[in-house]
């Protein structure tokens, strides 16, 4: 690093905001993929544990040892099935997001009182009923929560995808920034990444608040 | 109406002991029918065999002669207010929507669900402005049970399911409730099934009593005076309680007895005279002072009215007990054993003397013969004191 470079240079800044764009834009496109992606498969899942509470724990298991691979090594185990692509990097992220969507879905859908389904049931709701219009609202808070987690989770975690030539934001961390010694683009990166996950937090839980306004009222 | 015909209900095979053995009994339409009995007697299996929560492994229940098996249960439900000891309130609907639930289910127009959400608020005391758009946890236990009453209530159900509705409430609170409830009912007449553990709850709700014993057997099915005066079984007589008798004096009101017939003197009546009107009324030997509106002052004894002149009001025993046509006979009779002379003045809402009630009276009303539901007279009497 040359002594007179100055601690950011915002002339590159300035030169190179279309970059910065574009790769920030590549980066909220992924969490947004892998989160939505995530999600579904998960709810999915969630819905098989309700319906058969013995494979709950082999689920779990599963979800729990992936979430445990270091993420260069799933990078590599995936790489033979789908390449350097965009694919890879969703798949890696998406299976990163299982265990925590997953087990948040199931706990929030158990923490329905049972006084709630039982007069739910005592008043006539059918099963699906039950579920869309008693059940899942109940349980969106706690599900909410968990959408926060694996979205700020997943915010840090793509830059790491850079490794297989993606990696929106952390393409300036690690490619342009800490390979070539330019540390403009590291602090560009890593503040992109704080700030989005930030914003991504607070927009959740904006939503949360908007969908169930009943989760603040408190008691007289 | 609902009848239940030789309802048993087993979990598990059909060699497992029945929770509910044999059941046969029928509630007619417009009464409270309260299911009691001591835990594992089947009772609140009985009732939700009703909505079908538990479906029977054999024998029928009908409502208004019609199979409830003959509908889908989720109609049927629809059809049935029910009403839990938790509630079990919506917290994710407002208070309004939780009343709405069933006329939504059944697809009733908005314009008119508006109308009876206002409407059952009102009937169950909370003010529709007020409570309309409030969420559950902003209320306390007692207007969620509220509440949850008029959410069963809300598609205006013939018949209604109340599973220890007054059961998490606190003593002050539950007399309340039960209080409002009896109210109510008046104004709806609804057929009720109702469970509880409480003994003395199901004397004060029931139009009638189905008592049952562990393992699910219908122990005596009848009126609670008719309960309380001719137990069944030890087992009846036992669960009722050794006090059975004042039991049955909180059934009865002071109304319900002949009164006798008072001697009210004013402060300076002739003795003569006072002295004469009492000699007329056998059971009596003191004449009442009251005042110039007749409303009691104290008692005073044949002796302080020998001689002549003018009466004396200084003579007086202070402190006559006074009753109304409304009270308990529970409640006159403990007033009776607190007082010197024993006896106690009924009043109007105006304090003015109606007549007197004597523990005798009170004693004699316990042991008169008790009609029972089918309407044949029994003596007093259960199979313990037999015995004894």
């Amino acid at each position: 690093m040359n002594e007179d470079e100055p601690f950011i240079r915002f002339d590159w800044i300035v030169s190179n905001a279309e970059e910065i764009g574009q790769r920030l834009g590549e980066h909220v496109l992924m969490v947004v993929a892998s989160v939505v992606i995530g999600f579904v498969i998960s709810f999915g899942l969630a819905m098989v544990a309700r319906r058969y509470p013995q494979t709950y724990g082999s689920i779990l298991g599963v979800a729990g040892t992936i979430y445990a691979i270091p993420s260069l090594a799933l990078f590599v185990l995936l790489i033979p099935l789908t390449g350097l692509s965009v694919t890879t990097g969703i798949v890696a992220l998406v299976l990163y997001t299982l265990l925590i969507l997953f087990r948040n879905i199931v706990t929030a859908l158990e923490g329905v009182p049972p006084d709630v389904i039982e007069a739910a049931n005592g008043m006539g709701y059918g099963a699906g009923q039950r579920f869309w219009r008693v059940e899942l609202p109940i349980a969106m808070p706690i599900i909410v929560a968990g959408l926060r987690i694996a979205t700020v989770t997943t915010i840090g975690l793509v830059t790491i995808t850079t490794f297989i030539g993606l990696g929106g934001l952390g393409y300036l961390i690690i490619n342009s920034g800490t390979r070539r010694f330019f540390p403009t683009s590291i602090y560009v990166g890593v503040l992109l990444c704080v700030l989005l996950a930030v914003l991504a937090d607070l927009a959740l839980l904006w939503l949360q608040r908007r969908l169930t306004p009943w989760a603040q009222a408190r008691e007289p | 109406m609902v009848a239940f015909e030789h309802v048993t209900k087993r979990y598990g095979g059909p060699d497992a002991a029945p929770a509910v053995d044999d059941l046969s009994l029928t509630i007619p339409a417009g009464e409270v029918c309260v299911l009691v009995g001591p835990s594992g007697c089947g009772k609140t299996t009985s009732m939700k065999m009703v909505n079908r929560l538990i479906e029977p492994s054999a024998g029928r229940i009908t409502i208004g002669g019609e199979d409830v098996m003959s509908l889908p249960a989720v109609e049927l439900r629809r059809r049935i207010g029910y009403v839990i000891q938790q509630v079990g309130l919506f917290p994710h609907l407002t208070i309004g929507d939780n009343v709405a639930v069933v006329p939504r289910l059944l697809r009733w127009q908005a314009s008119r669900i508006r109308e009876r959400v206002d409407e059952l608020l009102e009937v169950v005391g909370l003010e529709p402005a007020e409570y309309r758009s409030r969420y559950p946890t902003e209320l306390s236990g007692g207007e969620r049970q509220r509440v949850g009453v008029a959410r069963a209530l809300a598609a205006d159900p013939p018949v209604m399911l109340m599973d220890e509705p007054f059961g998490a409430v606190d003593p002050i609170r539950r007399d309340r409730l039960q209080n409002e409830f009896l109210r109510l009912q008046e104004q709806v007449r609804k057929t009720i099934i109702f469970v509880t553990h409480d003994v003395d709850e199901a004397i004060k709700m029931g139009d009638r009593i189905a008592i049952l014993e562990r393992g699910g057997t219908l122990a005596q099915y009848d009126t609670p005076a008719a309960i309380l005066a001719n137990p069944a079984s030890e087992f009846v007589e036992r669960f009722v309680g050794a006090d059975r008798g004042l039991k049955r004096l909180s059934l009865a009101r002071v109304r319900d007895l002949e009164l006798i017939e008072a001697v009210p003197v004013r402060a300076g009546e002739d003795r003569v005279e006072v002295r004469r009107r009492l000699d007329r009324v056998e059971e009596l030997t003191y004449a009442l002072l009251v005042d110039d509106r007749d409303r009691p002052l104290g008692w005073i004894d044949r002796h302080d009215l020998a001689g002549e002149g003018p009466i004396d009001p200084s003579a007086a025993t202070p402190g006559a007990p006074t009753v109304e046509r409304e009270t308990t006979l529970r409640d006159a009779l403990s007033a009776l054993l607190g007082s010197s002379v024993q006896l106690g003045v009924v009043v109007d809402e105006r304090d003015r003397v109606l007549g007197l009630v004597s523990v005798d009276a009170i004693g004699e009303r316990l042991r008169a013969p008790v009609r029972s539901a089918d309407g044949r007279l029994h003596e007093v009497g259960g199979p313990l004191e037999a015995a004894l």
